[in-house]
């Protein structure tokens, strides 16, 4: 049972109120129409399972409905950081030597 | 029968004054308050408390604590109040308690299936059931029905639970797990700091080792500085002491849980009380005070039952003033069981022998026993144990461990108890929880904890740290460094150690499996894991078949699959599969403990969400209506919905056919309360509409209604319903019922990730509104009667909604359709709900207003051809698919969500599964739903599927029955016939239709 810090509500709260929403980070291609089946199959099905640093987002759904990012180990499942919609980690896997 | 084993001790830890009676196996037996029900049983001389598993051998009492394999019992008098399972070892006994053995049949003294496991023991190797009952497959059910009734453990109660439990959760700063001296000690320690400190214990009372040991502090008996440092603990408000208390399981970001038995030791089901209660503990230092466990030694005949662990038995003769025998043979490769050979002579038994496996040994323990006159035999093992139910004897002979040989003839000794210790295990299994390796350490040869990313500490036994000075000065220590780690205190224990005098011990020698002059295949039976009959000679069979990680052998041979978790036997099996593979302990490593630490009830674990507290339902304003007019209810998520509403004498089919044809010929009713609402506002609705649905919202005019489908970003339906445009800024979209919470969640999902800069919100209000549907020719008549505003076709079109008065309360109208009949569905505030419903029934009742329920709305637009997302779709269905492409946009600017996707390769082909209709050459046979459908029906098995029916039903107004189904290819195939082989072997034959049976004009609609 994971204890996460919800960036908007600024405060720690249990797993329990929280509802994970996959990876973090993936950009809707702005002209869909012009990119090729298999670029759109990227963005649609292929996510990463990384052993260490993943960033991922999720959802205060008991909690202010708000999504949020987090930079989670997924070996130890510590919680480097949590950050809201629209910014960048400040925890990325080339500063901690892993990928 | 008398406590033929009590004798006339000093302990504390019983209450003479007050004698509790209890049952085992039928006879009725007395002990004190303080005992558990294995001290009793023992008090009263029983030996045999169970039959093995597998070969079915009698089987005693071997531990004192939460090791214990075989005195595991069925507890309670009743099929409400029995548990199944829990450790005789670990169950306080209670006037009137009721326990048996779980296995053994017809009872623990004649066991039928022993004849077995004499006569099959070699019949039954590891892997045995995998071997032999998996040929012939189809007999397995035979063998299974046997092999249960043989063996087995507990059985579940038959009838609820009548007791109570409930859950805490917690937050500290230092939690301590363990309340033995090194616990003890550090919760004092960090206490003093003024942090915030829980400590729990799994026994009756807290002092953990020191319960049963001898050894003085401060020159007085260990009790004495338990009850004093319990007492200063007490005094503090800062620190909450839970004894009764078992941590099952250390979670990841520092939360522990506990599991308080509150009132099992007080007897069955007690009313004033929560029976057990979990505690979930968020602290912010953990320190495990989880001592060690001592290790049995692996040697022949070694579970007839008065063979014991060496701290067992002193446990019992110290603890609860029962010396579990008579005549004792200590087997040791170590200076600490000799206290047991001490304890067992000072309660004034004789102790036969000490068989020890070392050359020499000339600590203090060993020179005390010298003194009192005990034979001592070094170098020497215990290599054979005689006797069935009882131990008669035993074989001792030199050994030479470094080779595994016995090296000369064995010398027979006549004895009733055998009390072994191999040295000890630090017990590492909360530590594993969170995924931190055990490491080795070959000082203590044990296992301690490893590297955790966990805010942890570790203390006294489990670090390997056992003379009990250090134990405690290691637990003060601890105690100030954990409380620093949380922001308290100098990281200093400012108070005075007590004082002990440790005895000065030789070293032990690692040893675990005692040598036979016959090989380990072909010597007496050595058990490792007791629990499910493990032999040493069952791991080395496994090794010589290739199974070499020890999770393959411990799966292959199941050792450590028990209830015990392989506490008792895990090290054992490790250090013999290490051997027998010519590898280290460390090299061949170690299986990871996982919580539970000690089974854990279901009550317990459900706390208080049980029965209507597990999962709201959930009920719409007209609930009591529907209840006094006998409908029947269906759950839809967590709502409870009118099926249909039989009346007297009616089957379930004629009412649907009557509820049917009502609202065909005249005019029906139905509760659309449950229908998700989600009201959407802000400048950039409209637009925010375009992109998630896959029609246009630009041109819909206020006053309007229009229906929406959904998709994934694959393409894929996901969900439909009507939005209705209340002004240029403001829309009410709603949702299937079940579908509510998800699309709530989806449009924020959207908005707030990737398109934040649309001025747009979204509220949920299902609840605010109550929603009823009238439906049929008659609909408008009904409403003219009780509504304000002009309702004829002329000035309230079709796709219209309008804002009125109806029955005195104000109401939003939508004239839309899901029965293809002309329909108002009128919303009113939901506390106007049941008033509004029974004015529509009045105004209805010259009409024969019918109320209809899901069954009916399910018919009525099946025959329209209406699809429900779920039923009809599955998260593979294209609107192109449903041949609903009219509902896909095809100017918006936007590349709405799930557009791209219809291009995909995939997604164009023509053989994809497609919505059509059936209709079955018989006409009142019903497809049943599900039922797999082929092209054709001369076809070797296994046949080409090509598709299935998601919806079939018998039409009372079309008066045939018909079914949707999606097929392959099938919008070019109608006209064809398909066939669907059923699951009673016959093949019924239908014909590909349109999926609108019935006004395929939809003229009825539009009156």
């Amino acid at each position: 049972m994971l204890l996460i810090h919800c960036p908007y509500c600024e405060e720690m709260r249990e797993e329990e109120e929280f509802s994970p929403a996959g990876q973090a980070h993936i950009v809707r291609p702005l002209q869909p129409e012009e990119i090729s089946d298999e670029q759109w199959a990227h963005y649609l099905f292929f996510r990463k399972n990384p052993r260490g640093l993943h960033h991922e987002m999720w959802l205060h759904a008991a909690g202010c409905r708000k999504y949020f990012n987090a930079t989670r180990n997924t070996v130890t499942y510590e919680i480097m950081e949590t950050y809201k919609m629209g910014l960048k980690p400040s925890v990325t896997a080339s500063e901690e030597g892993q990928s | 029968m008398s406590q033929v084993n009590r004798i006339a001790g000093s302990s504390k830890r019983i209450n003479r004054n007050r004698t509790l009676t209890f049952s085992f196996n039928g006879k009725e037996y007395k002990g004190f308050e303080g005992d558990t029900v294995a001290s009793a049983l023992l008090a009263n001389g029983v030996d045999v408390v169970g039959r093995s598993f597998k070969y079915s051998r009698p089987r005693g009492i071997i531990t004192s604590d939460s090791q214990e394999p075989n005195a595991i019992f069925q507890i309670g008098s009743t099929q409400a109040t029995t548990i199944p399972n829990p450790r005789a070892t670990q169950t306080d006994l209670y006037q009137g308690l009721t326990a048996s053995s779980t296995n053994g049949w017809p009872n623990v003294d004649f066991d039928l299936m022993g004849t077995v496991g004499k006569l099959g023991g070699s019949m039954m190797p590891p892997g045995f059931y995998y071997k032999t009952f998996m040929f012939p497959q189809s007999l397995w059910m035979s063998y299974e029905h046997l092999i249960r009734k043989g063996a087995g453990l507990g059985a579940s109660p038959q009838q609820s639970d009548p007791d109570s439990y409930d859950k805490m959760h917690h937050h500290c700063d230092v939690m301590i797990v363990g309340g033995g001296p090194a616990g003890l000690a550090a919760a004092l320690s960090a206490a003093q700091t003024g942090a915030r400190v829980i400590i729990s214990d799994e026994q009756n009372e807290f002092g953990g080792s020191l319960l049963c040991s001898t050894q003085q502090i401060d020159g007085q008996h260990p009790s004495q500085w338990v009850e004093k440092t319990v007492a200063q603990l007490s005094d503090m408000d800062n620190v909450m002491l839970l004894p009764r208390s078992t941590v099952f399981g250390y979670y990841d970001h520092n939360l522990v849980g506990i599991n308080e038995r509150r009132t099992d030791h007080l007897g069955e089901h007690q009313l004033q009380s929560t029976r057990q209660r979990v505690h979930k503990v968020r602290a912010k230092q953990v320190i495990l005070a989880t001592g060690a466990h001592e290790r049995p030694l692996v040697y022949g005949n070694n579970d007839v039952p008065g063979c014991m662990l060496a701290n067992a038995v002193s446990t019992y003769i110290n603890r609860y003033d029962v010396v579990p025998g008579n005549q004792l043979v200590l087997m040791t490769t170590n200076d600490n069981a000799y206290k047991t050979a001490i304890d067992w002579h000072q309660a004034g038994r004789k102790v036969v022998a000490i068989v020890d496996t070392r050359s020499t040994s000339n600590g203090d323990l060993v020179n005390k026993v010298r003194k009192l006159g005990i034979d001592i035999i070094f170098g020497h093992g215990v290599i054979d144990v005689k006797g069935s139910k009882r131990v008669k004897g035993v074989d001792v002979a030199p050994i030479n461990a470094s080779n595994h040989s016995v090296t000369g003839p064995a010398k027979h000794f006549v004895c009733d108890t055998v009390a072994s210790s191999g040295g000890w295990s630090p017990v590492i299994h909360l530590s594993s929880h969170t995924g931190s390796r055990p490491v080795w350490n070959e000082d203590i040869a044990g296992f301690v904890p490893g590297d955790t990313v966990q805010q942890q500490h570790s203390c006294g036994g489990l670090e390997g740290v056992y003379a009990l000075s250090k134990v405690i000065s290691d637990g003060f220590t601890t105690g100030a460094v954990a409380a620093q780690a949380a922001g308290k205190g100098e990281g200093r224990y400012a108070g005075k150690s007590p004082k002990t005098s440790d005895p000065q011990e030789d070293a032990s020698m690692a040893l675990f499996h005692i040598p036979h002059s016959k090989k380990t295949s072909r010597a007496p039976k050595q058990f490792v894991d007791y629990q499910n009959d493990v032999t040493a000679a069952g791991i080395e069979l496994a090794n010589r078949e290739g199974f070499e990680s020890i999770e393959h052998v411990k799966r292959y041979t199941a050792l450590g699959f028990g209830t015990d978790q392989g506490k008792l036997g895990n090290i054992n099996g490790m250090a013999i599969t290490a051997k027998s593979l010519g590898k280290t302990i460390p090299e061949t490593g170690t299986t990871i403990f996982r919580p539970m630490y000690t089974p854990t009830t279901f009550g317990a674990l459900a706390g208080a969400d049980v029965k209507h507290l597990f999962d709201p339902a959930r009920f719409s304003a007209m609930h009591k209506w529907h209840l006094d007019n006998g409908a029947e209810f269906e759950d839809v998520g967590q709502w409870k919905r009118p099926w249909y509403f039989p009346q007297p004498g009616e089957t379930m089919q004629q009412s649907l056919e009557r509820e049917c044809l009502a609202t065909r010929n005249s005019v029906g009713i139905l509760d659309a309360s449950t229908l998700g609402k989600i009201d959407i506002q802000g400048k950039d609705a409209r637009e925010f509409l375009n992109r998630v649905y896959t029609n246009p919202w630009s041109k819909l005019g206020v006053g309007k209604c229009r229906y929406g489908v959904m998709c994934k970003e694959d393409g894929m339906v996901f969900d439909d319903g009507v939005t209705v445009c209340l002004d240029d800024n403001r829309f009410i979209m709603t949702t299937t019922t079940g579908g509510a919470a998800g699309v709530l969640q989806w449009l924020e999902l959207w908005h707030q990730t990737e398109w934040p800069e649309l001025e747009v919100y979204f509220s949920t209000v299902t609840d605010h509104w109550s929603t009823m549907t009238i439906s049929g020719p008659n609909a408008r008549k009904v409403l003219e009667k009780i509504c304000d505003i002009d309702v004829s076709n002329d000035s309230f079109k079709y796709m219209d909604w309008r804002a009125a008065t109806v029955a005195g309360v104000k109401a939003r109208i939508f004239r839309i359709s899901f029965t293809g009949e002309l329909s108002f569905e009128i919303n009113v505030q939901a506390n106007y709900g049941m008033h509004a419903w029974k004015a529509v029934m009045a105004a209805g009742e010259e009409f024969n207003i019918t109320p209809y329920g899901t069954e009916t709305m399910h018919i009525l637009r099946a025959e329209k051809g209406f699809i429900i997302v779920g039923q009809d779709t599955d998260g593979s269905v294209t609107p192109q698919d449903l041949d609903m492409d009219w509902v896909v946009g095809k100017k918006k600017e936007f590349s709405f969500i799930g557009k791209r996707s219809w291009t995909r390769f995939d997604n164009k082909r023509d053989d994809r599964k497609q919505m059509v209709g059936l209709k079955p050459k018989d006409p009142k046979f019903v497809l049943p739903e599900g039922a797999q459908i082929v092209f054709e029906k001369n076809q070797s098995i296994p046949m080409k599927m090509v598709g299935h029916v998601t919806s079939s039903y018998y039409s009372a107004c079309m008066g045939y029955s018909f079914a949707l189904a999606v097929v392959k290819g099938g919008i070019s195939r109608k006209g064809d016939s398909v066939f669907l082989p059923l699951s009673d072997g016959t093949t019924v034959e239908a014909e590909i239709c349109s999926p609108v049976f019935y006004d395929p004009k939809g003229d009825r609609q539009n009156v």
